[in-house]
């Protein structure tokens, strides 16, 4: 039943800073959790500054969809609700208790449970967010009927972690959010590895799913990818799709009674003294791993990786869904002549610059735009780094001029804007396509609604 | 480096918003983007961006017609020397080529820019770099002894009408360049075309050595003379009569490899141009009535601008087909009529301009039916999923 699936279009992006395989212990004072970090989800707080939490406890809500919360990562007082422009909620800050309590939602076997009593645990104990749906890539819709689940077993995107050594021992964790997961479609669950990458036996070993294997380039890795060559979503379709660590909160759920946010994040980039593993929780702040670990401080933190992460605060905090701390040099500095010299240590797609001689070298790459924004000029150039049988520019011209049609003709439905980041890396003209993505899904959203 | 960034910066407050200078603006950002990489970084999205921008990518096309540059500098300037009847050595050789044609380009860059210069600060953009190629283009596909003044109109003509109302750089339907050529072909016939615009200095006939004939291959192709032909071999090199760049097969072959090596033009325009002429000139040869029909086929693609239009007009992404497999039509009909109207025409020697113009009009239209197509596979993807 498993397929063998190798993607051919797509470009691995080959950066300095990998994480080194160590796991430290980062006890972080303080954690935050994010309403921004939840696209579509408008935030109704239930708690106030001052407040005592335990992990678990209900943070705030969706205004739009009451039974999805958000609940505190770890036990301890809530010390400041940051808002931003318009008041808009930016931060809920929560400054840790030294031990760990915990909310209990009770123990329960996967097998003696209906659907909807998963569901409400799932909803009750804050971890329905970490199951997301396509299209639109928000938070799924607990009465929706998904046609089918994918989990992406592996990452593909520059400095990813090894989900090998993100899940290492927790098969029996993970197992049971499968066995929990597979309750709520009728349909299958995809779990898609990659065999060129070390392999890991608690991905191999689990039951109950349908174990494909995904090889090539970037974006390989990234759902969306792995969703069109299996089971494109049709209009009207539904697809939830999670990765292996909230599996492991899911399955801890159910074993153990609680909200386990924890988590094993990858401290990666060119400008981090000493690269590795920390092991700590959701909303973590950053502080602990940059201290005294950075080459130096013109820096950007992005919590995520470099193609579709957050930036962050140098004392900011990790976002809900990333595994990834990267941190690279700003490029805020005039390059003399750089469009015209030949250019051995600048990455690019393109061999208008001679670091094509050497296609294995690492690069030590800068936030720079490295250009103006210019019109469309080159063509068929993103077609050589997007998988989907989708015609990129077309749907990205539709976006723009905001034709709904051509946009469900031309496939938005499939794609969000993460699928679309090559695209954006690679583009001559400067474009920034991913917010152009995100602006028409949001759009087709409304309009369905 | 540091000194010209002083400068830089010392000059930048009079020409921003509000400043003494503001008009400046555009002139002002083209320079300082010349020299530096604006130093603005990501804010949404993707946190790094790939090294290439427009600049890198249009300078990759003026290198690539440099080759075809330098030969039509000499190649001018042989014929010259040949009408004359005299005999120079390599480097008088080149550099009267060199002195006739440098007018040329600064004609052209001059008056181009400035008027792209005018419309971004119109418009508020930057200066768009798409001029950087129309302006090495132009002159290539010129004879060498066009008038500077034909040359600034022709070239305004084509900025103007060409691309500027449209939107500037990327909006353009037809390809700027060879609107400028169409332009003077069609505004001044009497002045472009017939034998003596070739060959630098014999529009005015001085001293021509008798007998000698600045009519080009295509020239003497339509009028029947078939057997006045240079060989293969004379086409190939591009020691023939015809527009500044397009004569040297050698020179164009050497950018070709420059755009495809880098991907900067589309290989599947070029391979489906030169296919497209190829079976165009192969049904002639099939059904020959004349001479003309009967030319070896592969001749056709050595013969006149077949080989520049495939390489450099064609090419021109914004113009050409958007989509993969509509690049293969659009190049293919290309070729095939190009030879068409060559073969057949009894107006125009040379059907490459026309062909490529024509086709520009219809890239939309292939591209329309392109996409439909995958619409139309994904609608019944949704039909037969509807069906279980």
């Amino acid at each position: 039943m498993s397929k063998e699936i190798k993607i051919k279009k797509g470009l691995n992006i080959n950066l300095f800073g990998e994480a080194e395989k160590t796991v430290f212990e980062l006890n972080s004072k303080q954690y935050a959790i994010k309403p921004t970090d939840f696209v579509g989800v408008f935030p109704k707080l239930l708690v106030q500054e001052g407040d005592v939490v335990k992990a678990g406890s209900p943070i705030f809500y969706d205004k739009y969809r009451e039974d999805i919360q958000f609940t505190a990562p770890v036990s301890g007082k809530i010390i400041e609700i940051k808002r931003g422009a318009k008041r808009v909620l930016q931060e809920i800050i929560i400054e840790a208790d030294n031990g760990i309590e915990y909310e209990s939602f009770g123990k329960a076997k996967p097998d003696d449970l209906k659907k909807e009593e998963i569901i409400e645990k799932l909803l009750k104990s804050g971890i329905w967010p970490f199951i997301r749906q396509r299209p639109y890539s928000i938070i799924a819709d607990p009465k929706a009927e998904p046609k089918v689940i994918f989990v992406s077993g592996f990452d593909s995107s520059p400095l990813a972690p090894d989900y090998d050594f993100l899940v290492h021992g927790k098969g029996d964790e993970f197992q049971t959010g499968l066995d929990i997961i597979a309750k709520l479609t009728s349909g299958k669950v995809h779990l898609n590895i990659n065999t060129d990458l070390p392999g890991s036996r608690v991905f191999t070993n689990s039951k109950n799913v349908q174990i494909n294997n995904f090889t090539g380039p970037h974006p390989s890795g990234n759902v969306g990818t792995q969703i069109n060559k299996l089971d494109p979503i049709n209009k009207g379709d539904i697809v939830w799709y999670l990765r292996p660590q909230e599996i492991i909160t899911i399955g801890k759920l159910f074993l153990e009674g609680k909200y386990d946010a924890s988590r094993v994040i990858a401290l990666t980039g060119s400008e981090i003294k000493k690269t590795s593993y920390y092991k700590t929780y959701i909303g973590a702040s950053i502080e602990g791993m940059i201290n005294n670990n950075l080459k130096q401080e013109n820096v950007r933190c992005i919590s995520g990786n470099v193609l579709t992460g957050t930036k962050i605060e140098k004392t900011g905090f990790m976002s809900f869904y990333d595994y990834q701390l990267t941190v690279i040099p700003e490029g805020d500095h005039h390059d003399f002549m750089g469009w015209m010299l030949p250019g051995l240590k600048k990455h690019s797609f393109y061999r208008t610059f001679i670091a094509w001689l050497t296609p294995k070298k690492k690069f030590k790459v800068h936030t720079n735009i490295n250009g103006g924004e210019r019109a469309f000029v080159m063509t068929g150039q993103f077609e050589k780094v997007f998988p989907f049988d989708i015609y990129p520019m077309q749907l990205i011209k539709a976006i723009i001029i905001e034709d709904i049609d051509a946009m469900e003709n031309l496939g938005i439905y499939e794609v969000d804007e993460e699928d679309f980041a090559l695209c954006e890396y690679i583009s001559t003209s400067k474009i920034n396509i991913q917010s152009i993505v995100r602006n028409g899904l949001d759009m087709i959203r409304k309009e369905m609604s | 480096m540091k000194a010209i960034r002083n400068i830089l910066d010392n000059i930048k407050p009079y020409v921003e918003k509000g400043g003494k200078f503001h008009f400046l603006r555009s002139t002002f950002d083209a320079v300082e983007t010349l020299f530096f990489v604006p130093n603005r970084v990501t804010q949404s999205g993707c946190h790094i961006r790939d090294s290439v921008d427009m600049k890198r990518a249009m300078i990759v096309v003026v290198i690539a017609a440099v080759p075809a540059l330098l030969f039509g500098m000499w190649n001018t300037g042989r014929l010259h020397f040949e009408a004359i009847g005299e005999v120079a050595a390599f480097w008088p050789t080149f550099w009267y080529g060199f002195f006739k044609i440098l007018p040329i380009i600064v004609v052209t860059y001059v008056v181009g820019l400035t008027i792209e210069i005018i419309f971004a600060q119109k418009r508020g953009h930057e200066v768009n770099e798409g001029f950087f190629v129309s302006g090495m283009l132009i002159p290539l596909i010129l004879p060498a002894d066009v008038p500077l003044w034909m040359v600034a109109v022709a070239t305004a003509f084509a900025v103007i009408i060409g691309k500027e109302v449209f939107g500037g750089s990327g909006m353009n339907i037809m390809n700027p360049a060879l609107i400028a050529r169409a332009f003077l072909f069609f505004a001044y016939p009497s002045k472009m075309s017939g034998d003596i615009i070739w060959v630098s200095g014999m529009s005015k006939g001085e001293n021509i050595v008798d007998g000698f004939s600045g009519a080009t291959p295509l020239g003497d192709a339509l009028v029947g003379n078939l057997d006045k032909l240079p060989s293969p071999m004379e086409m190939i090199i591009g020691t023939i009569p015809g527009s500044i760049g397009e004569t040297s097969v050698i020179a164009i072959l050497i950018g070709a490899v420059i755009l495809l090596f880098t991907g900067v033009a589309s290989w599947r325009i070029m391979f489906s141009v030169i296919a497209g002429g190829l079976i165009m000139g192969l049904i002639f040869n099939l059904a020959a009535v004349n001479d003309y029909m009967a030319l070896p086929a592969w001749q056709h693609l050595v013969l006149g601008g077949f080989a520049f239009g495939a390489v450099f007009m064609a090419t021109d992404p914004v113009t050409a087909s958007q989509t993969n497999k509509g690049k293969y039509i659009y190049g293919f009909l290309i070729g095939l009529l190009a030879v068409l109207i060559r073969v057949v025409n009894p107006a125009y020697p040379e059907g490459m301009m026309l062909a490529i113009l024509l086709m520009n009009v219809f890239a939309p239209l292939i591209d329309h039916y392109v996409v439909e197509a995958n619409i139309k596979k994904r609608l019944k993807r949704l039909k037969v999923v509807q069906k279980i």
